[in-house]
């Protein structure tokens, strides 16, 4: 028996190392525990058939000596990341039956490794969503309260992390969905800078905002999956070098800035304004100096990321048609087909965000709201340069609110609110942490909350810093 | 107010079904988002867009695999085919 609870990628490549457990043993330890948990979690949409397979390939290569960070361990991969030869979907009924062609450059990189993928993991359709309950195929539950959604729209990799079903996790962040969900879960996700680590096979939702990130139990597992993950791709021609951004030094003491407006803001939850001082008060502690910055352009942050949002998915989500791949319904005429397998194939939050693209696309409305987003995505660009020539990084909380109860929000702005603190790092591009800050009590229950860094472009290294300081993992 | 031509009409561009019901419910939420994003008219910001830091993105024309390597697995994943094609309904009468 090995016990998953507390087992990190650091213990098990150890234990594995050392010979203590083989990747077999570890592999079946989590299909154990995913038959005994996941029927109430629903956090994966399917259990991959070869991972005993994927385990033996690795402990082949650990019996020749090799140990590569990631060998023999047992990860969880969203539904919308490829992997040639198993089903993805985008948790959307119009890739029923779709089938990668091709690994996702990420793939590849842990396939080098030797990780084991044990499923796919559900997610909001096409991360459209904050919650996972846009999923075709049911609500991922949260696994601190059966009856409260996990986060979204990575909410399956973050269960399964959160629930020891998975030793860690990819995710995709294209408004916090990797954070998020990590927040409401208890672990850790880092959103890394844009363009650090490749897209190439993963399904394009906002283009401009997409990363690919990793979601574990500590900062020291989520670096590793980071560093096995990142670096230039020619698939993709957004990934950047490392000279792309100016290189910033570790140090030993940090200015922490801190946008008091947007957290003073309405909405934010009392529980976790109180949870956000107490963790300054816990950085101030650990000699970081704490200041106030002013962003003027972040209170247009949320209108300006659903704008540039409902664009990029309405052009994004045009390909799927009917004709290549996926499911196909029956029209009289070839236009017919496209009308009819578009329509059965959407789910509603999908089909609303089409729509909404198509309008603020429109001629006649471009200007006065994709022209007017643009302008106010550059505005806050600037203003991010100017704060980090003060401040090491920028500190919120991930969410204004804990984890919701499953239905309990019907109206999708209201939803749209909840990514008031994640959509910033996604808008200018910056790598961005979700770190567990303790817990706040709701109706009985103890809800996880989350602590977000943003960080300069290209400075995940200081992130792991200051996180693994605030958690007290040995450095 | 947004109107039941205007969903009709995004629908249509959308090349989307889109049922009387459903474009109801649309037409209240599709007003209350847009209500809220079109704050974004109240920054004073002009695009400023400038010019990207170009680089070229381009790899070398050459083959990067061999001929029909993929081109079974591909078409495979066509809901209608024939042969080495995908099959569509005929748009010239």
């Amino acid at each position: 028996m090995i016990d998953l609870s507390n087992l990190t990628i650091v213990i098990a490549r150890k234990k594995l190392d050392a010979r203590e457990f083989s990747a077999v043993e570890l592999s079946k330890e989590y299909l154990d525990a995913i038959k005994a948990k996941d029927a109430d979690l629903h956090a994966y949409l399917e259990i991959y058939d070869d991972v005993i397979a994927q385990a033996q390939a690795a402990d082949e290569r650990i019996g020749r000596g090799e140990s590569l960070p990631l060998l023999g361990i047992p990860l969880a991969i969203k539904d919308n990341i490829l992997i040639t030869g198993k089903r993805a979907s985008s948790a959307s009924k119009i890739l029923e039956g779709y089938v990668a062609t091709y690994d996702a450059t990420v793939i590849g990189k842990l396939k080098a490794q030797g990780a084991v993928f044990l499923g796919r993991t559900n997610m909001d359709e096409f991360a459209l969503g904050g919650s996972t309950e846009n999923s075709a195929y049911g609500s991922t539950k949260n696994p601190y309260d059966l009856d409260r959604v996990p986060g979204g729209t990575s909410g399956g990799s973050a269960a399964a992390v959160s629930a020891g079903i998975a030793l860690g996790a990819l995710g995709s962040d294209t408004g916090g969905s990797v954070r998020q969900p990590s927040s409401f879960c208890g672990v850790v996700g880092l959103k890394p800078t844009y363009g650090c680590v490749s897209r190439s096979g993963l399904m394009a939702a906002v283009s401009s905002f997409d990363q690919i990130g990793p979601i574990a139990k500590t900062v020291t597992d989520a670096e590793m999956i980071y560093e096995a993950i990142k670096g230039t791709d020619p698939l993709d021609s957004t990934t950047i070098t490392e000279t792309t951004h100016a290189k910033r030094e570790a140090k030993k003491s940090y200015v922490i800035g801190v946008p008091r407006k947007l957290i003073d803001a309405e909405g934010i939850d009392p529980g976790v304004k109180e949870n956000f001082d107490m963790a300054l008060q816990k950085l101030a502690e650990l000699g970081f100096e704490i200041t106030d910055i002013d962003l003027p352009s972040i209170e247009y942050c949320l209108p300006l990321y659903y704008i540039l949002n409902f664009a990029e998915v309405s052009s994004n989500l045009a390909r799927f048609d009917g004709v290549k791949y996926g499911l196909h319904a029956d029209g009289k005429d070839l236009l017919g087909d496209y009308v009819k397998t578009r329509g059965q194939g959407f789910g509603p939050e999908t089909r609303r965000r089409i729509l909404l693209g198509t309008y603020v696309l429109s001629s006649g409305y471009y200007d006065a709201y994709y022209g007017k987003a643009q302008a106010a995505r550059e505005a806050l660009k600037k203003e991010f340069t100017e704060a980090f020539d003060h401040v090491d990084f920028v500190a919120t909380p991930t969410s204004p609110i804990p984890a919701w109860k499953i239905g309990e929000k019907h109206d999708p702005l209201s939803m749209y609110l909840a990514d008031i603190f994640t959509v910033t790092a996604n808008i200018v591009g910056l790598p961005a942490i979700s770190l567990p800050s303790g817990f706040t009590e709701v109706e009985g229950k103890q809800l996880p909350l989350g602590l977000q860094f943003m960080a300069p472009h290209a400075a995940e290294h200081i992130l792991f810093d200051v996180g693994k300081k605030f958690l007290g993992e040995v450095i | 107010m947004i109107t039941t031509e205007e969903i009709k009409k995004l629908a249509k561009l959308s090349r989307m079904e889109v049922s009387d019901e459903e474009i109801e419910s649309l037409k209240s939420q599709a007003d209350s988002i847009l209500g809220y994003v079109g704050k974004i008219q109240g920054i004073s910001a002009e695009a400023d867009i400038g010019l990207p830091s170009l680089r070229n993105v381009f790899r070398e024309d050459a083959a990067t695999h061999a001929a029909n390597e993929y081109t079974e697995a591909i078409l495979s994943e066509a809901p209608s085919r024939e042969g080495g094609y995908i099959k569509v309904k005929k748009i010239l009468s």
